[in-house]
């Protein structure tokens, strides 16, 4: 099991390093190849050549692209100083590289935007898996009648709308018309009410969607092992009916749902980019667009290793967590 | 008489493989030498557990897998390792049928295209038009000409596995592999499917290899039988000789275990073999006999040295150094045989645990051991054990 | 330990006259069963007018084809029959089930629910999905037992240990723990079995128990199914489509075809004087193992009947090679009551009880 893990862990680390590699050779490979100068598509378009040529000192685009590989990888572990144009700037480990279009350390940035996503995401999170599940085990339970009919419709509603309608559409009601909520992210650690106000409405669009998805997904599964034997052994034993759903049924019913909870909640973490534009939160998603409207390199790479490591992690984390739930599943 | 299918050292091990790299850790040996033959117009049964490997057997002589050693030849030809467009002109002639009458049918299809569909692999025109002759198949197997449009779900589990034969019959092949082709089905519909496979046997002139586990069946519809146990054929033999007097001890074992049919016989239950335990696993079978493991009359023997596959009386081959039912067989000389069978053994990949003995030197007579007096043995009764 | 196997059968009753709702003396008693499951293309007619009676220590073997309701009629008698059923239409169930003086269909569920696992128990087809791949197999032991006894782990745990053993299963205090998957087939029927009689239970229901085994094994667990009822001395009803099997336990033969029993009776009597054309069918589709026998298989034409459109009459009449023998002006839409056809033995055929036996005599049996 322990061997496990760190043979996994240690397939973490170089699929990170791979996506690092991938990333800057298509920031760095794809414009040398198609003619135009990546420093200069860093500076903007109307740069003097002097600018353009600190720039490409600056973040050694002169260099190979192996050894600016080694500059960043290095950077994150005992930091790097960019010197170019007579000054030198300096960025402390963990360097995840700096960004010349908001001067900034990009590293300052993402403990910025990290909490934010994180709240949102995690908030959504426990919301949509407690009502997605037990809409759909009700669901399942009441196959057929409105009930089931009913939370089916309001599912596909969910599945189907566009999550920037469904955010207009809550920020229209709860926020403009009903003044429910207040408008923008606290943190937690200013107030934890400001910081739950901040945050519900971005909960809620995000959950209905997930929420939606989830239900579903519980029905299905649910119905299945509702028809598989064990479950009509369960009862031959003369077990009661609460004891036959909630331990027997529920148990296998979880295992798919946590493996793509798992998943979604890697992907969010790096991607929830609709949510958080529509509700101006300042998160990963948003520094992700950011990083590609202004061209930020540096902001670009950060964003993409941290979905990266998410996803990756997440998916770690659910292949543990499911040989714990199956005996069958055999980690070695 | 020229056999239609020669077997030779036939051998197919599944490579397991583990980690990112996909080192190859082990091998499932699902088939680990078999030879036999099977002859135009006969019936070769073949019997076993699951997991001995009869399947396997049946997707090899088919040529659906690649096996990894020995031959398989086809009327004289090796066809062992033919690829796809060597084997079309030959798949005319070697047919298979399925046991899983749902799974095998695209539901999708119309039986008229399912039974039409060698047709067009082939590039065949047959005689009349296609339209015609898959009526004439229909009807050859017992379906309604006129249900050709009709989809597989229409059709009950019996009628679907009719569908399955009049496809294999549709280009006149010599050889019909059936792979549990009643296993499937209810008692009732089952009798249907044997008799219409024993029909089509005598109408034209059919050869199968029927692959079963229900020795009742195989008993019913085969000349000869195989029987297999991990892997290997450890009887093979006329069915007259298998059931009445079988040799190796799993062959006696599997067929007490069948439950028979007749309240009466009840009492009669004291000769039941009862084997202890499950099967071994293929990945690792057990040295020297396979069946040593569970067999009551394994010697130590057994446990180091694989008995060959000899023919102890005429139609009877046997792989057992302790074989029942066998008074009128000199065992002395077939086990000497055995000795010299293994130092002059023809399976280059087979470890030999034993040195060859000086006194076995006489291979011409030892190849061929012919039993003293068959007939004793034919009435011999199974000793008690 | 309670009932010796002295009695001369005891398991077949006279056809019970419905509608009366007298107590039952035997101890397994099925009055005119009926299930029935709305779908939407009409009334799956699973069970339709099934009555027997079984007394412990006996075993029942109940033959049929798959979808003659044979299935169906055991977890009725468990109160299983909705499984699966989730939201659909609720299946119908009506007649009696008397098992040990209660009559189980009017009796409040949760009672029923007490004794299903304990006064009643089942074993399946296929141990495999039977069991709950996430649990082990001895904790799924141990639950059948806490539910119905107020123990603790410990004296459970050693109760299941104490099963295990006595079902085969070597070292079983080591292979309590082992999950589902590490067992072999039989390992696993085992299982089930010391699952099912971990309580003692009075009736054991086997739906197919050894269909998924391979026949060296199936042997084993016959012989210990056989060995475990003179020990626990309860009622058994095996349910099978292998004659073999019912040949090598059952005291009675019950031969269900379309949701009805089309004739029961001693295993002898139904082996050697079957009554009913059907059954006659079944012995003769049958390639025997204990023969050889080179002759065509005398099989049964046509289909089995689809349980929303069975025939109005009986049930067989349209694959029945004898339905146009004279009957006496019966017409083929009157259904054939069970009626005795010998000791014990009943079948439901609208052919003269003479005629049937000449059939039998002169024209089938020879040929089997």
């Amino acid at each position: 099991m322990l061997a496990y893990i760190i043979r996994r862990l240690f397939a973490v680390v170089v699929m990170l390093l791979v996506v690092t590699l991938v990333t800057l050779s298509i920031f760095f490979l794809i414009p040398k190849m198609t003619g135009s100068d990546p420093a200069a598509m860093f500076v903007g378009k109307q740069a003097d050549p002097a600018s353009i040529e600190a720039i490409r000192q600056k973040l050694g685009l002169d260099e190979p692209i192996l050894v600016q590989f080694w500059h960043f990888v290095s950077g994150i572990f005992v930091g790097r100083d960019y010197t170019g144009g007579g000054d030198t700037i300096h960025c402390a480990a963990p360097c995840f590289g700096y960004s010349f279009r908001t001067e900034q350390d990009v590293w300052t940035m993402l403990v910025d935007a990290f909490p934010v996503t994180l709240s949102m995401v995690v908030g959504a999170a426990v919301l949509w898996l407690v009502l997605g599940v037990s809409t759909g085990v009700v669901s399942a339970l009441k196959r057929g009648t409105v009930i089931d009919r009913a939370a089916m419709i309001t599912a596909l509603a969910g599945v189907s709308l566009p999550i920037f309608f469904t955010a207009m559409l809550a920020m229209l009601v709860f926020r403009t018309q009903l003044h429910w909520v207040d408008a923008s992210y606290v943190p937690i650690t200013e107030s934890f009410g400001g910081w739950f106000g901040g945050l519900l409405l971005p909960w809620v669009t995000l959950a209905f969607l997930y929420a939606a998805m989830y239900a579903r997904l519980t029905r299905a599964t649910m119905l299945e092992v509702l028809g598989e034997d064990y479950i009509r052994t369960a009862r031959a034993k003369g077990l009661p009916e609460p004891v036959v759903l909630g331990k027997h049924a529920m148990r296998s019913t979880m295992t798919p749902i946590l493996t793509i909870f798992g998943m979604d909640l890697g992907a969010l973490i790096g991607g929830a980019i609709l949510t958080e534009t529509a509700f101006s939160l300042h998160g990963l998603g948003g520094l992700a667009i950011k990083g590609v409207s202004e061209r930020d390199l540096p902001l670009i790479l950060a964003v993409t290793l941290i979905t990266a490591a998410c996803v990756v992690i997440a998916n770690l984390v659910v292949d543990l967590l499911y040989a714990v739930i199956d005996p069958r599943v055999r980690l070695a | 008489m020229e056999p239609l299918l020669k077997v030779n050292g036939l051998k197919k091990h599944f490579p397991i493989k583990k980690g990112l790299l996909q080192r190859q850790t082990g091998a499932v040996k699902a088939v680990d030498g078999l030879d036999f033959e099977v002859y135009p117009g006969e019936t070769l049964g073949v019997v076993g557990e699951s997991g001995c490997g009869k399947s396997t057997m049946g997707r090899l002589i088919t040529r659906l897998l690649e096996p990894t050693d020995g031959t398989v030849e086809f009327q004289g030809t090796d066809i062992s390792h033919l690829g796809v467009s060597g084997m079309r002109p030959l798949r005319r002639d070697i047919q298979m049928i399925f046991q899983d009458p749902y799974g095998s049918l695209n539901p999708r299809h119309t039986v008229g295209t399912i039974v039409s569909a060698p047709f067009k692999l082939q590039g065949v025109e047959p005689e009349g038009g296609v339209k015609k002759e898959v009526q004439r198949l229909l009807g050859l197997v017992g379906l309604n000409p006129e249900h050709y449009n009709r989809y597989p779900h229409e059709f009950s589990g019996g009628q679907r596995q009719r569908i399955g034969i009049a496809r294999a019959l549709a280009l006149k092949p010599k050889l019909v592999v059936a792979d549990e082709p009643v296993s499937a089905l209810d008692v009732s519909i089952q009798a249907q499917v044997v008799n219409l496979l024993d029909d089509l046997q005598q109408e034209l002139g059919l050869t199968y290899v029927i692959i079963a586990h229900d020795l009742s069946v195989i008993r019913h519809v085969s000349d000869r039988i195989a029987v297999m146990y991990l892997g290997k054929i450890v009887e093979l033999a006329d069915r007259k000789s298998l059931y009445e007097s079988p040799m190796h001890p799993y062959t006696r074992a599997l067929m007490s275990a069948v439950p028979i049919p007749d309240p009466r016989r009840r009492g009669a239950k004291s000769d039941r073999i009862l084997l202890k335990g499950d099967v071994p696993s293929p990945i690792a079978p057990p040295p020297g006999c396979r069946f040593h493991t569970r067999c009551w009359k394994a010697t130590d023997l057994c446990k180091t040295q694989e008995p060959p596959l000899l023919e102890l009386r005429p139609g009877q081959r046997v792989a057992c150094h302790h074989p029942e039912n066998a008074e009128g067989v000199t065992i002395p000389a077939a086990r000497e045989s055995v000795d010299v069978t293994i130092t002059k053994a023809p399976q280059p990949t087979e470890p030999k645990p034993e040195p060859s003995k000086p006194e076995a030197a006489e291979p011409a007579e030892a190849e061929a051991p012919t039993p003293a007096e068959p007939e004793a043995a034919a009435e011999g009764d199974a000793p008690k054990e | 330990m309670t009932d010796k196997l002295t009695k001369t059968g005891a398991a077949v009753g006279e056809p019970v006259d419905t509608g009366k709702s007298a107590p039952s003396d035997a101890f397994l008693d099925v009055r005119d069963l009926k299930i029935h499951f709305p779908t939407d293309d009409g009334l799956v007619k699973s069970v339709d007018g099934l009555s027997f009676q079984l007394e412990k220590g006996k075993t029942l073997g109940i033959v049929g084809e798959s979808g003659s309701g044979k299935s169906v009629t055991s977890l009725g008698i468990m109160g299983l029959h909705t499984v699966g059923q989730y939201g659909r239409q609720k299946a119908k169930i009506s007649g009696e089930i008397w098992l040990n003086g209660r009559e189980l269909l009017s009796a409040d569920p949760d009672e029923v629910r007490r004794m299903r696992g304990r006064e009643m128990a089942m074993i399946f087809q296929d141990p495999l999905s039977a069991m709950h791949p996430y649990y082990s197999v001895g904790n799924q032991i141990v639950e059948a037992y806490r539910i119905h006894n107020d123990v603790d782990k410990k004296t459970a745990r050693k109760r299941a240990v104490e099963l295990l053993d006595r079902v085969g299963i070597p070292e079983p205090a080591k292979r309590f723990e082992n999950y589902p998957h590490e067992f072999s087939g039989g390992m696993r029927q085992r299982a089930m079995i010391a699952m099912a009689l971990v309580n003692n239970p009075e009736l054991l229901i086997a739906d197919e128990p050894t269909t998924a085994l391979d026949v060296t094994v199936q042997a084993q667990i016959l012989d210990l199914m056989r060995d475990l009822q003179k020990e626990f001395g309860s009622a058994v009803v095996i349910i099978t489509h292998d004659l073999g099997v019912v040949a090598e336990l059952a005291d009675d033969i019950l031969v269900m075809y379309g949701g009805r029993c089309v004739e029961r009776g001693p295993a002898e009597s139904v082996f050697y004087e079957p009554q009913h054309p059907y059954t006659w069918g079944l012995l003769g589709s049958m390639p025997r193992i204990d023969r050889d026998q080179t002759e065509r298989l005398i099989p049964v034409k046509g289909n089995p009947p689809s349980l929303i459109n069975i025939p109005s009459g009986c049930a067989f009449n349209p694959r029945c090679p004898y339905a146009d023998v004279p009957k006496g002006g019966i017409t083929r839409t009157q259904r054939p009551e069970l009626a005795p056809a010998g000791d014990r033995h009943f079948s439901a055929c609208h052919m003269p009880q003479e005629e049937r036996t000449r059939i039998w005599t002169e024209e089938i049996a020879p040929k089997l």
